[in-house]
């Protein structure tokens, strides 16, 4: 395998973006500041990829104009997933892999305020036997929340812990949208929002668009003091259904897990947008006690569709490059109660 | 570095039609997927990673249907990645998928795109209207007819030749056992008699809308050379462009030529016209034929019209073009790309059947997608290429 | 004043699906008031049968009926209900392993609060009125009542001598609010004063209209405003004469690419007050407004251009521009 780093990362969050749906005003700015950070231009850009949704849109084909970002005379090596932009990145990671580019920027963006968007994701279940019960994103993860509480596996303390450490990290965060720590007790005093979870037990509703730069070998350690090198990266889907999976685990991430090499882990930012789902991340990947996790503060601060996989990625490499972390982790999710899973690990090298 | 040697060693494609109400869109996935498997002769277990590819969300009303299909398409337990390029997704969906394995991740890639568009109707899912502008679109062929006019203008093309085009594809389509139309008595007559849709583009000169799927086994070298027939990747290009811009060509657009020339270059061929024994281009619209047999270096600027009228790129010409019948005789698409793809791989594996280009050992699959925006082409070979 | 323009958009579609035979058979058997479920080949018994069996990858061919009762497995409380849920005011999501069956089916339960469900509870279904074969024939659960509710389901189910369920409707009906970047609304809002604004791209010097949040050749945002004149040529065009589901113009109509005087790229529109067979390629037209009071931020209020009379533009004077 080649050597890929990250040497690129800009992000934008936001309770509601008011422009379009195309978010091509949100990108334009950000492809600058990864520039401004490696020093090049788009055309030392070997390959795009992109990762959003038409139904986050509410149109077809609601990627076509980003592009234009990109500025693309003359037309560029492109392609796109309908995925989380983490997928974007791999499918760049994979590109850089066969030899036919040795760098990539990858980004996503999503506006979720557009519609309701607990209601849209109830279009990623089964349309037969689902979707037409309109079981929100929220419900299912409720599902999941109760299924561990009443196995014992954790209770709604442990997860007003993760609540609020990520929420004090957050304060940290310049582009989290939700922050500020209290206490334990103070969260379980909270009302109940979906029983049993409370609003902060879920991300907030968020717009938002995030750019990686990827570079192989000598264009890497060209632009970057210190890349965020990538040391494994893996992926695997879960069934859909709620009825046949234990929802108290993620095979998927236990599997994506399987071939890297967590030992030594520093830091993991979890693309977990419900507090139990951190602790579930956790059992699976098998983390140590002394391994930080979201230090941004993580998808309970801010989680833009389709970038919020994406942004745990750049968070976690951006630990390297200043030197504070050596081995990081970042990981991202899609689909209804942790379906399916990417990992990816970095490191630093002095 | 040099891409890991890569070749399709299955292909499988569904009955296509305007309506498979006999199956879900997880049953019409696995006819495709199925009859791919057992072309490659394996099993499910045998299957590293899965890639899915389908074009809008909107045509089946499901937000990334590959997540409820997992399942279905034994990609549970396994890596599955979506791609949505548009129109051209087909073909991305397989180039991703060679990309796998091409990179060294992954031995054995399964590859799916389908689209079930009976579920809704493509002409409002492309047409939802947008506040503030003006509500003058209608669908893909309202969108492409003013650039083939602008084709025709540009060319001098007797206005006759999108009807020699359509009728050739339909031919073409009944040799076909998969195709979606089966209309025997297709002349270029009867193509001129149709009705006017979206002037210049005639009814019969339209693609149809299809459920359909199509599936692919990609493999690494080893498993590649204990087949018998595979079809080696000698190149794989994707480019894009931005659908309007000042002064942007859209009859040749640079993406196109750009990705034909890039293409060419993988595979070594410097005269595609003498080097490539058989095309399978993704015309959705016949005037489509003669714009890409430019754009793609098969002739020159404003000649294509004149390659199409002489019969060169009929079955048994000198270039055939569209073997299997072509997007104008079945257009599931978000398959239409992997169909083209497929379709070339069968050609260079000798397992076209009627359709079969005698001894073509070199041929170029291509799907565009989008306002003729985003290119990818893949050129496949008897041969293993030397690296 | 917002910075953008947004207005509300609904995309809905009764989508048609065909079932395929093992999601006909579930659906079917709920038409006719029994649950069914398919039988793995590990011996598991899944509701709803699963298309194609988890480990062998083969259609699932063995169906059992299982009961109208079970016990719920997890549930969550949803305080506010969305549109088209089973119920419009608060009810819980429950997972329910029906008797007879190895895994847990999703629906909503009714009741009253949240204080009335627990995870262990017994539940049966109360089906809807009108059964059509759909999930939706099981309206929800709701708490067993006694030792009645199994034959209460079987009264309810109808002789099975109709024929099996192919196909279902699913109405898809999502509400967005879209909004135009600040580009674009800017050009809606000189529409709205009779204006036409495009800007210049800082890059390429390219005036575009509308202007772009970024030029999409260079990636520039256009900035310098430049006012165009309501007069320019047709480019290319094409004539719609198919009609087709949520079309907003009667066909035949020509929808023509106008590139404007001073412009460097054509806009789509509409070109009347001219027999559709007589548009050309090169013609001179103008915008005809509608009457002032009718004027909004859109480009509606030029009703459609029409051919100015002059002689037509050369080619060379628009070919870069196809």
């Amino acid at each position: 395998m080649r050597d890929v780093a990250v040497v690129g990362f800009a992000q934008r969050q936001m309770e509601e973006f008011d422009g379009s749906p195309t978010c091509v005003e949100m990108l334009v700015p950000l492809f600058a500041e990864c520039y401004e950070q490696t020093g090049w231009t788009r055309r030392d850009i070997g390959f795009w990829c992109s990762g959003s949704s038409d139904y986050l849109a509410g149109r077809s084909f609601s990627f076509v104009q980003a592009v234009d970002a990109i500025g693309v005379i003359p037309p560029v090596n492109e392609s796109h997933v309908e995925m989380d932009a983490a997928w974007a990145l791999y499918e760049a990671w994979v590109k850089i892999q066969t030899g036919e580019v040795d760098t990539a920027l990858v980004y996503g963006f999503g506006k979720s305020s557009a519609g309701v968007l607990r209601r849209t994701l109830a279009l990623q279940l089964d349309p037969y036997t689902m979707t037409p019960l309109w079981p929100d994103t929220v419900s299912l993860a409720g599902l999941q929340a109760r299924a561990g509480i009443d196995a014992g596996l954790w209770d709604e303390r442990a997860m007003a812990e993760v609540v609020n450490r990520s929420l004090t990290d957050a304060e940290k965060n310049d582009y989290a949208i939700r922050k500020g720590g209290s206490s334990v007790e103070e969260l379980l005093a909270r009302p109940m929002y979906a029983d049993p979870l409370r609003k902060h037990d879920c991300a907030p509703v968020t717009d938002g668009a995030a750019a990686i730069v990827l570079a192989a070998d000598d264009q890497a350690r060209d632009v970057a003091e210190r890349p965020a090198w990538i040391t494994g990266i893996s992926t695997y889907v879960d069934p859909i259904s709620m009825g046949t999976r234990d929802l108290t685990r993620s095979p998927s991430t236990a599997n994506a897990a399987r071939g890297l090499d967590l030992d030594g882990l520093e830091v993991a930012e979890l693309h977990a947008p419900f507090s139990h789902q951190e602790l579930i991340l956790r059992t699976e990947l098998g983390l140590a006690d002394d391994v930080a996790v979201n230090p941004s503060g993580g998808p309970l601060a801010g989680n833009p569709m389709f970038t919020g996989g994406l942004i745990r990625f750049g968070e976690a490499a951006r630990k390297v490059w200043a030197g504070e972390n050596t081995k990081v982790l970042g990981h991202a999710t899609s689909g209804p109660a942790l379906q399916q899973n990417l990992v990816c690990t970095m490191e630093g090298r002095s | 570095m040099a891409k890991q040697p890569a070749a399709v060693i299955g292909v499988g494609q569904t009955h296509h039609r305007a309506k498979r109400e006999d199956v879900s869109m997880a049953g019409l996935c696995r006819e495709a997927i199925d009859r791919a498997m057992a072309d490659a002769n394996v099993g499910f277990d045998d299957i590293d990673a899965i890639v899915v590819g389908k074009a809008p969300d909107l045509f089946e009303g499901v937000m990334m249907p590959e997540l409820f299909l997992a399942d279905s398409l034994g990609a549970a337990g396994k890596p599955l990645i979506r791609v949505h390029t548009a129109g051209s997704v087909g073909g991305s969906t397989a180039i991703v998928a060679s990309s796998l394995v091409q990179a060294g991740v992954h031995k054995r890639v399964l590859t799916v795109a389908f689209e079930k568009q009976s579920e809704s109707n493509a002409m409002w899912a492309l047409s939802v209207p947008v506040p503030f502008n003006m509500p003058v679109h209608a669908g893909a062929g309202g969108y492409f007819a003013p650039h083939v006019r602008s084709y025709i203008r540009r060319s001098g093309a007797p206005t006759h030749v999108g009807a020699i085009v359509a009728a050739k594809d339909r031919q073409n389509a009944l040799k076909n056992p998969y195709a979606h139309l089966k209309n025997k008595d297709t002349t270029v007559e009867t193509v001129l008699a149709s009705q006017m849709l979206w002037d210049p583009i005639r009814y019969d000169e339209t693609c149809p809308s299809s459920d359909g799927a199509c599936a692919l086994v990609i493999a690494d070298e080893d498993t590649a050379k204990a087949s018998p027939n595979p079809a080696w990747i000698h190149g794989t290009v994707m480019r894009s462009e931005a659908t309007t811009a000042a002064e942007r060509d859209q009859v040749n657009p640079q993406a196109s030529r750009d990705a034909a020339a890039a293409i060419y270059k993988q595979a070594g061929i410097t005269n595609p016209i003498e080097e490539i024994d058989a095309a399978e281009i993704y015309v959705p619209f016949s005037w489509f034929e003669p714009m890409w047999l430019e754009s793609l270096g098969f002739a020159a600027e404003g000649d294509g019209w004149k390659l199409t009228e002489s019969g060169a790129t009929a079955l048994d010409g000198t270039m055939p073009v569209n073997m299997s019948g072509g997007v104008l005789s079945s257009n599931p698409i978000g398959a239409s790309g992997m169909l083209r793809f497929a379709e070339a791989a069968l050609q260079v594996r000798g397992a076209a059947g009627e359709h079969q280009v005698d001894g073509a050992r070199r041929a170029l699959g291509h799907a565009y997608g989008g306002g003729s925006q985003f290119f990818s082409m893949w050129i496949v070979g008897s041969e293993q290429p030397v690296s | 004043m917002t910075r953008t323009l947004s207005a509300p958009v609904t995309v809905a579609f009764d989508y048609t699906r065909s079932t395929g035979p093992v999601l006909g058979r579930f659906l079917t058997g709920l038409r006719d008031g029994v649950v069914i479920g398919g039988r793995t080949s590990e011996g598991t018994v899944v509701v709803p049968p699963p298309e194609f069996d988890p480990v062998t990858h083969e259609a699932v061919t063995d169906f059992v009926e299982v009961a109208s009762t079970g016990t719920v497995t997890s549930w969550s409380w949803v305080s506010e209900p969305v549109k088209h849920q089973p119920l419009d005011r608060p009810f819980a999501f429950a997972l329910v392993t029906l008797d007879g069956a190895d895994t847990p089916l999703l629906h909503a339960l009714d009741v009253a609060s949240a204080d009335e469900v627990s995870t262990g509870m017994r539940v049966q279904i109360r089906w809807a009125e009108e059964r059509v074969g759909a999930i939706t024939d099981i309206q929800c659960f709701e708490p067993e009542q006694g030792g009645r509710a199994a034959s209460e389901a079987s009264d309810q189910s109808r002789p099975r001598d109709e024929e099996a369920v192919t196909g279902v409707i699913t109405p898809v009906e999502l509400d967005y609010l879209y909004a135009a970047s600040p580009e674009e609304s800017a050009f809606y809002r000189g529409l709205a004063e009779g204006r036409i604004l495009g800007q210049c791209c800082p890059t390429c010097q390219k005036v575009y209209v509308p202007p772009r949040s970024a030029c999409p050749s260079d990636g520039t945002p256009t900035n310098e405003e430049i006012e165009l004149p309501d007069k320019g040529t047709v480019t290319t065009f094409c004539i719609v004469n198919v009609p087709f589901m949520g079309q907003k113009i009667t066909p035949p109509y020509v929808s023509a690419y106008v590139l404007l005087d001073g412009a460097d790229i054509a806009f789509l529109h509409l070109i009347l007050d001219i027999p559709a067979e007589e548009v050309r390629m090169g013609m001179r037209v103008e915008a005809v407004w509608k009457p002032r009071e009718e004027w909004s931020t859109t480009i509606e209020n030029i009703s459609h251009f029409r051919p100015t009379g002059e002689p037509d533009a050369d080619y060379d004077t628009y070919k870069q521009h196809l």
